[in-house]
């Protein structure tokens, strides 16, 4: 289903070179189809379609095989991403020191929903649990900068500096 | 060219909690600093891992003298140089202070967080540079290694460990001397090492902060497991949420094999060894150690069955031992200090130390390194500083979302895996989260559950749909919509996965529920009887009022109001339109004069219509 709705937008752009480099390194390694689809993910930024059907192609894996790893693990995305991802920590330290509200008030600045991205693909918004910095609760890492010790206004700011 | 002999060194903390507080810019500051002052053949400027102290950070610690400054910008560096390695004195505002007392302490180990604390796992954290081999040597790093490879046989290893009493620190606390010998005597040519450092309670980072600090500890732990056992390659199975932490292990592995201790013919000993690092890709369940394996394999990391145990049949069926970062990380020492050494420190069960991630409502946040024996009271009142803001302790809660919470009166408990888990919390991985009276225990649970069944790999019914139906019934008792018999429900349906779950992350999913009810029944019934919630956090069971005898009708809280249901006029007692309120809290915040209250589970009387200022019930 999901894989239906990447299809239009970019087939005609899929390039296989990068895709290409990343099978021929990890040819014969075992066990390997987690990194590939790590590698592909950094290189396309998430894992279309085309990407899918040629790793299936050239490791041997079904397409239902890759598919059921992919939706496995909450790092793999199937749909395209913003420019800026914004990662809110919800794990229990952050939680306590109040990241409910973060999330709530990141959720109607941007009017997407948790998991989601905005319609013009300016940013994804995400929780996730621990980022390993429970110290500086609540946190947030937004395009890989960590970010400490937030409340609404200033994660706002942040947000808001965005382009 | 040799090393000059530095009179001062001075070490910037680049742990990840540091590293977001701007310790970069500060490292970056003291090197261009120690230049321009021509220093640099007298002052080393080392980047360590993290010291435990994170909400201080940006962390500087300069020795000889062991002076300890806090949150160090880089615009105090000027005068960190020049009053201390120029001068010799100590930059009073920069030291730490206690917040109560706001007595100032400059030196490191006089500082109330560390003091009652024992360095033994992490005792190269923060202490010297991660990314230098020869610093970990130069610590006696590596040279268990070579005793093991040089004058021990692979069962005088296991028997040496097994003598430690050194138990795994990923949770379960299973002898890790006993499961090396499992995984040793097992049939196979071929057999693995793995660490599982996959650190998914949501809550805990020590063993992030070991791989960044010290890599070559588990790297050398590792080492030592594989002769023993007759392995030759290792897996690291890292989160891919730690960047840091992977970049350093790739890095200690290659300078590792630049130095001859990783490879073919070891120390001339003829033992080969490589090791590979994995990363993870964001499954809480995947930290289960057949879980892991099947991750590690490429596949999904759905539990299996146990027995056969990895010991048996592991990586690719093959004999696997796994064991967590820290239970790697205490090997070399007990190899180059003795079994006995070792099991001395902590109690005789449960010898050596805990590592914490004491977090929430507490003064002092961090990693802590403490020896097992010691109280919680120890840990969050000495060590943490007690609840700050004057608020009351509530409860502690340990082992993440698979663990439990204590109330007040087991604060005398003592830590250590066996009476933590009589207690119905665990030792777990190491989370511990001091919460005071503003958490909703009812609603804490809900948070955990919810984790847990999003993480649920769904392989099993009971752990799929129990915890499922258990969110369900708390969320119904957090809006007052509960009953006691869900409270039973609540109960039963934890029997039911605890005795049919598959793994242990089934299983042990209803354990906050099941301690929150054991001690804090009175706040569910509450909920369930009263329509009340005691912490005032159930959305559903509060409500915002104005204090008609505190407003002073200045309207603030009017403009600020989301909803626009606050009415009113200068100098009016303002009015909440209770129906369209959506507690969003924000008049409350904003007002000037603190006149608005939040109720759960009574209400007061206000005006029914506009009146003004100071008339109410005159
Ligand atoms: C759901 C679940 C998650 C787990 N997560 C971890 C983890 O993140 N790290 C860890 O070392 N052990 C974790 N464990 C425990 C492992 O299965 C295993 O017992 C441990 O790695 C053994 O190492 P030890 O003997 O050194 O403790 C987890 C277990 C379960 C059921
Ligand atoms: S108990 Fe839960 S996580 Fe474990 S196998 Fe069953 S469904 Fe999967
Ligand atoms: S709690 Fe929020 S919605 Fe309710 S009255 Fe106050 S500001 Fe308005
Ligand atoms: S809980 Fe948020 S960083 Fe650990
Ligand atoms: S990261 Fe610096 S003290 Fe923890």
């Amino acid at each position: 289903m999901v894989l239906e709705q990447t299809k239009t937008e970019d087939r005609a752009a899929f390039d296989e070179g990068p895709l290409e480099e990343i099978l021929d390194s990890f040819s014969a390694q075992e066990g390997a189809v987690i990194p590939i689809l790590q590698r592909a993910q950094q290189a396309y930024g998430y894992l279309p379609e085309e990407a899918l059907r040629m790793i299936s192609k050239r490791t041997g894996f079904s397409l239902a095989q890759l598919y059921g790893v992919a939706t496995f693990y909450s790092q793999f995305y199937l749909q395209r991403r913003g420019r800026h991802v914004i990662n809110i920590c919800d794990g229990t330290a952050c939680h306590v020191k109040g990241a409910p509200r973060l999330v709530t008030t990141l959720e109607e600045e941007l009017g997407i929903k948790a998991g989601e991205t905005s319609p013009d693909y300016r940013v994804t918004l995400e929780v996730v649990y621990c980022l390993g910095s429970c110290a500086l609760a609540p946190m947030a890492v937004i395009d890989g900068q960590v970010y400490g010790r937030l409340v609404p206004e200033k994660v706002l700011k942040l947000v808001r500096e965005l382009d | 060219m040799t090393e000059p002999i530095y009179r001062a060194n001075v070490l910037v903390c680049a742990g990840t909690g540091c590293a977001s507080s701007g310790s970069r810019s500060t490292m970056a500051a003291l090197e261009a600093e120690v230049q321009r002052r021509g220093l640099q053949n007298e002052v080393r400027v080392v980047e360590t891992g993290c010291r435990g102290f994170c909400a201080m950070g940006p962390i500087v610690i300069v020795y000889p003298e062991g002076i300890f400054y806090c949150q160090v910008k880089p615009e105090d560096v000027e005068e960190l140089v020049e009053e201390t390695l120029v001068k010799g004195r100590v930059v009073s505002r920069l030291v730490y202070e206690v917040p109560d007392t706001q007595q100032a302490v400059p030196l490191y180990e006089q500082i109330p967080f560390y003091s009652k604390q024992q360095r033994i796992t992490l005792r190269n954290c923060g202490v010297i540079d991660p990314e230098s081999i020869d610093e970990y040597i130069a610590r006696g790093g590596y040279e268990a290694l070579g005793k093991v490879l040089q004058e021990m046989t692979p069962s005088q290893v296991i028997d040496e460990v097994k003598a430690s009493g050194l138990r795994g620190r990923g949770g379960a606390g299973f002898l890790t001397g006993l499961k090396w010998q499992f995984t040793a005597q097992a049939a196979g040519d071929i057999k693995y090492v793995v660490c599982n450092a996959d650190e998914g309670d949501p809550g805990a980072f020590m063993d992030r902060s070991i791989l960044e600090g010290d890599p070559h500890s588990v790297i050398e732990g590792m080492m030592i497991c594989g002769y023993s056992v007759g392995a030759h390659e290792g897996y690291i199975y890292c989160r891919a949420e730690y960047p840091l932490a992977i970049k350093r292990l790739h890095l200690a592995i290659e300078k590792a094999h630049e130095y001859g201790l990783m490879g073919k013919d070891i120390f001339g000993s003829g033992f080969d060894f490589e090791l590979i690092v994995k990363e993870g890709a964001g499954a809480f369940v995947c930290g289960e150690e057949t879980a892991l394996i099947a991750s590690v394999e490429g596949r999904r990391g759905e539990p299996r069955p146990r027995p056969p145990f990895p010991a048996n049949q592991g990586l690719w069926d093959r004999p696997t031992n796994v064991n967590n970062v820290k239970s790697y990380a205490n090997v070399a020492q007990i190899i180059r200090n003795g079994a006995e050494w070792f099991s001395k420190i902590g109690t005789p069960k449960s010898p050596g130390t805990a590592i914490f991630a004491l977090t929430g409502k507490v003064q002092n946040t961090g990693l802590i390194e403490v020896p097992m024996g010691i109280t919680l009271r120890e840990i969050i009142y000495d060590i943490g500083g007690g609840v700050p803001d004057g608020k009351q302790f509530k409860a502690v809660q340990t082992g993440g979302p698979l663990g439990g919470c204590l109330p007040a009166s087991g604060l005398d408990l003592q830590v250590d895996f066996d009476s933590l888990r009589a207690a119905g919390a665990v030792m777990g991985s190491g989370g511990m989260i001091v919460v005071d009276e503003d958490t909703c225990m009812v609603e804490f649970c809900k948070y955990f559950l919810t984790f847990a069944t999003a993480e649920s790999c769904g392989k099993c019914v009971p752990c799929r749909v129990g915890g499922r139906r258990m969110l369900e019934l708390l969320t119904r008792i957090s809006e007052g919509q509960g009953t006691m018999a869900d409270i039973e429900m609540i109960e039963e349906i934890a029997r039911g996965m605890d005795s049919d779950s598959l793994c242990a992350l089934g299983q042990l999913t209803p354990g906050p529920v099941l301690s929150a009810l054991r001690y804090f029944r009175d706040e569910f019934e509450a909920h369930v009887l009263e329509g009340r919630c005691p912490a005032k956090q159930c959305v559903a069971l509060t409500s915002f009022y104005i204090d008609p005898a505190a407003c002073k009708g200045c309207g603030i809280c009017k403009r600020a109001c989301p909803v626009q249901v606050i009415e009113g006029d200068r100098r009016m007692i303002h009015i909440i339109n209770q129906d369209g309120c959506i507690k969003c809290g924000t008049c409350q915040e904003v007002c000037p004069f603190d006149s608005v209250i939040k109720l759960s589970g009574e209400t007061i009387e206000v005006p029914t219509e506009l009146i003004p200022v100071g008339s109410f019930g005159k």
